[in-house]
């Protein structure tokens, strides 16, 4: 797939609460093939620090435009969204793997995406890829204060089901213990599994997901040098070798990872 | 006015100064379409070794301040496999080739890797990598000596006609030395410079930012130290050098050939933005317009110096 460096035009930042912010671009080449599970990479300023691209996935693509959704954790976040509406950023993209899923939605198994924090960013734009495929998320959080997206997913035709850490919402507990709970109970399993989220998570969907022979997906986070599959940095453990996270990935095979 | 843009390295003659880094330009077709590849003077492989190296654990690279760390540990598929599926499209683009090579243990490595790559007509160049700090298990690097960089440089000149490289460590006393022996040796060209060794901590975790511990600094932080080595240099050889270290932009290259760099390298800066090289080729074009300067080459070395009162 051929990757684009564009000039895009800020066409709406929102703070969604907290320290979290959608932003949309103009980015009319990137929004034609973007699937989801790709990313694009973020120069936040012409300056040296910080110095390089900052990897954020594609939140959703519609038309001419895409959205991000990011959380401001340090430097380039902040200018990030310090950025007004006419402002514009280079971005490099689309960059990496997407999801695998079948088209049209309706005619795949239920399948169920499994979000942690700030996992949620990819998994909207694929929950309204599968729109119409009976979705179910479920989303992690600490707390209820820190959930995110559910009602994006629940506009996109979703049955959301929640997990915090401490019980303020939904099941107390891990999402994977809640994703463990669903694939155990009765009746036909749904299947396959997406997840995006912190490392401790992905490695727990991995084991359930192998443990029972459930296809599952899963995109990683890496720090990134390039995006582009040249600097060799971003790399993670698979049957068949060290793979790019970048370019061969983001979105991996639970049963290919050995990490 | 006709200004000439061509530099020659040795018997090998380049369109344009400006150089794709090893290490930071993948085999090129991650760049392609980013930018035209055919802008470039010449593009230099990542670093191959005679067989294929997984390289280091992650995190391998992280960032610090105007620079990066990186630690890959030279992974490469191995001379076989770079042939077979890397070096098509390398050689479709039509510009010379530089295969940059790295040995693990013993100068036998570089001695078959050469008569491997003597039969690779594409292949404009070598550059012997005896500089790279990411290394296991090797506590000095060639480069860190004069003479075991005298010994290597001289046995791979005896097998092969074709141009040779020699890239350089700044992790030297005096770098001016090993270019002596490199030159000495019957090197075509020194490449400079490779990336200095660095460091950086989590304080929390109390551990490297960089699974290997200590690791190669690069980016604009380490420019400054680039340009006087390669001033050194300049002052201690007569073969042409390729500066490199921190090039981010038009002016920064300026620098270098300034210094006494007869061509220079784009690293870091291709991550930031993959079509920079091109640009950089461009500004130099110009520059030497809006200067009336004839030949680019008429630019090397030309620092003026403060004459002393």
């Amino acid at each position: 797939m051929k990757n684009f460096q564009l000039q895009a035009k800020i066409l709406a930042q929102t703070r969604i609460k907290d320290n979290y912010w959608r932003c949309e671009l103009s980015a009319p080449q990137i929004a034609k093939n973007a699937l989801a599970g790709q990313f694009i990479n973020i120069r936040v300023n012409d300056g040296l620090d910080p110095l390089l691209r900052r990897p954020l996935s594609i939140h959703g693509a519609g038309g001419s435009k895409i959205k991000i959704f990011y959380k401001v954790v340090g430097k380039a976040t902040e200018i990030l969204a310090q950025k007004k509406v006419g402002a514009t950023l280079d971005i490099l993209g689309p960059l990496g793997s997407g999801f695998t899923y079948s088209q049209p939605a309706a005619r795949s198994p239920q399948p169920i995406l499994v979000a942690g924090g700030m996992g949620v960013a990819p998994l909207i734009f694929l929950a309204e890829k599968l729109r119409g495929a009976k979705t179910i998320v479920l989303i992690g959080a600490k707390t209820k204060d820190q959930l995110l997206c559910a009602r994006e997913f629940k506009k996109s035709g979703c049955a959301v089901k929640i997990a915090t850490d401490d019980g303020s919402s939904g099941f107390k507990g891990r999402v994977s213990d809640l994703l463990k709970n669903l694939l155990s109970a009765p009746g036909p399993r749904p299947q396959p599994i997406y997840a995006c989220g912190p490392k401790p998570m992905l490695r727990a969907v991995t084991d359930i997901a192998n443990a029972r022979g459930i296809p599952a997906q899963l995109s990683l986070e890496e720090h990134m040098s390039c995006g582009i599959g040249a600097c060799l940095g971003c790399v993670v453990r698979t049957k068949d070798g060290l793979k790019r996270v970048c370019k061969e990935g983001p979105v991996f095979l639970a049963k290919d990872l050995t990490w | 006015m006709q200004t000439k843009f061509s530099v020659e390295i040795g018997k090998l003659k380049l369109n344009n100064p400006v150089l794709a880094a090893s290490g930071t330009f993948g085999y090129a077709e991650e760049f392609k379409d980013f930018m035209d590849l055919r802008k470039l003077g010449a593009i230099v492989t990542k670093t191959l070794t005679l067989k294929p190296r997984q390289g280091n654990p992650a995190p391998r690279t992280c960032e610090t301040p105007a620079g990066l760390l990186n630690s890959i540990g030279l992974e490469n598929p191995g001379l076989e496999i770079f042939i077979r599926d890397k070096l098509p499209f390398l050689k479709k683009i039509g510009i010379p080739i530089i295969m940059s090579i790295a040995s693990e243990e013993e100068s036998s490595e570089f001695l078959e890797l050469v008569s491997r790559i003597n039969m690779i007509k594409e292949v404009a160049a070598v550059e012997l990598n005896i500089s790279c700090p990411n290394v296991r298990g090797r506590s000095n690097l060639i480069s860190q000596d004069a003479e075991a960089t005298y010994k290597i440089v001289q046995e791979v000149r005896k097998i092969t006609g074709k141009v040779l490289i020699t890239k350089l460590s700044p992790n030297v006393t005096s770098i001016g030395v090993i270019a002596e022996a490199a030159e000495k040796a019957g090197s075509d060209a020194v490449a400079l410079i490779n990336t200095l060794g660095g460091m950086s901590i989590d304080v929390e975790q109390r551990k490297p930012k960089v699974a290997a511990g200590i690791a190669g600094l690069s980016g604009p932080a380490i420019r400054p130290v680039a340009i006087r080595m390669v001033w050194e240099v300049f002052n201690r050889v007569k073969i042409p050098i390729i500066g490199m270290g921190g090039i981010m932009d038009v002016s920064s290259a300026l620098e270098f050939i300034i210094a006494g760099a007869t061509a220079v390298s784009i690293g870091t800066a291709n991550f930031i933005n993959p079509k920079i090289s091109a640009e950089i080729v461009s500004g130099l074009k110009e520059y030497l317009t809006r200067n009336k300067i004839a030949d680019i080459q008429d630019l090397t070395g030309s620092l003026k110096i403060c004459s002393q009162r």
